[in-house]
């Protein structure tokens, strides 16, 4: 099947609802997996069991910046091929997004106190990712409060782009400036630095929520193909009552 | 499995993204039904998309 039959919403709608009852039993195998590594990880030498807070925090951290990575390629979709289902995973995502986001701020939180000695710092990790967290309000209140679905996704998108500025400063955040934030300890040139009896349970974590956003994101687009339904049907009618009037 | 002098931090950490994880899915869980629901009434009601719909 060739991948621009994808671009059918209702093509779309018959796979999710193949795959989504697949990719939520295999996201609960891996996270009963994870969690159970995490939870039996050893401390760290340092930071003592307040590092299991990593196995929450790492992951949320990297699917929030993700998933403003797929609003952007979403917003391309929509702005230059408008492609139909573009915007559909644009408007889906970004709750999500967000969700992790603040996952990731709270958890990080509440690591940094016992760690650093205090739940929050403005320095430029935690300020670009609270930023990023500011940017998916501003997207939801977007999508939800524009009165014409169109215009609402095309501003979306826009924010989206402009947005996407915002990613390679939480990475390079670290290294750009002196931050109180540890730097890159995992995706860096020279391989990771953590212990591998840390780094596996992180990575069977990261793929566990990585599954889970993937589920979620389907899930909402679904939701999000079925409003549109609703919404076509309605003018529809408000249509025919209008001209049999 | 002993959590030593920070255990509030972490139990208030895995607590916090338990929560907000189950609030998301119970939300998107919610809103598949309620269209679902909207849908089958307009259905019921004669109502069809116009893709739907013969000649």
């Amino acid at each position: 099947m060739p991948v621009i039959d994808l671009a059918n919403p209702s093509r779309f709608l018959t796979i999710v609802n193949r795959l989504l009852p697949w990719l939520t039993v295999l996201t609960i195998i891996l996270f009963v997996i994870g969690l159970y590594r995490a939870l039996n990880a050893p401390d760290d030498y340092q930071q003592g069991a307040t590092v299991k807070i990593m196995f929450l925090h790492v992951p949320a951290a990297w699917l929030g910046m993700f998933g403003w990575g797929l609003m952007s390629v979403a917003a391309l979709g929509t702005l230059v091929w408008r492609h139909p289902l573009a915007d559909v995973a644009g408007k889906a995502a970004a709750p999500i997004g967000a969700a992790f986001t603040f996952i990731c701020l709270v958890t990080g939180s509440l690591w940094g106190r016992p760690t650093w000695g205090t739940y929050w710092v403005w320095d430029a990790r935690l300020s670009s990712m609270l930023v990023l967290l500011l940017l998916y309000f501003g997207v939801i209140a977007i999508y939800w409060t524009a009165e014409e679905p169109g215009r609402g996704a095309r501003a979306a998108a826009v924010l989206s782009l402009v947005g996407a500025v915002n990613l390679p400063i939480i990475k390079f955040s670290v290294d750009w400036w002196n931050t109180l934030h540890q730097p890159a300890s995992v995706f860096r040139i020279g391989g990771p630095t953590i212990d591998p009896a840390l780094l596996a349970p992180l990575l069977i974590m990261a793929l566990a929520f990585t599954l889970l956003f993937v589920t979620l994101l389907f899930a909402s687009m679904r939701n999000e193909i079925l409003r549109r339904r609703v919404r076509s049907m309605r003018l529809l009618q408000a249509q025919e009552l209008a001209e049999a009037t | 499995m002993n959590l030593g002098p920070h255990a509030d931090f972490i139990v208030a950490a895995y607590a916090v993204t338990i929560f907000v994880v189950a609030a998301l899915v119970a939300w998107i869980a919610l809103d598949y039904s309620a269209q679902q629901r909207i849908l089958g009434d307009l259905e019921e009601r004669g109502i069809t998309r116009r893709s739907r719909r013969k000649g």
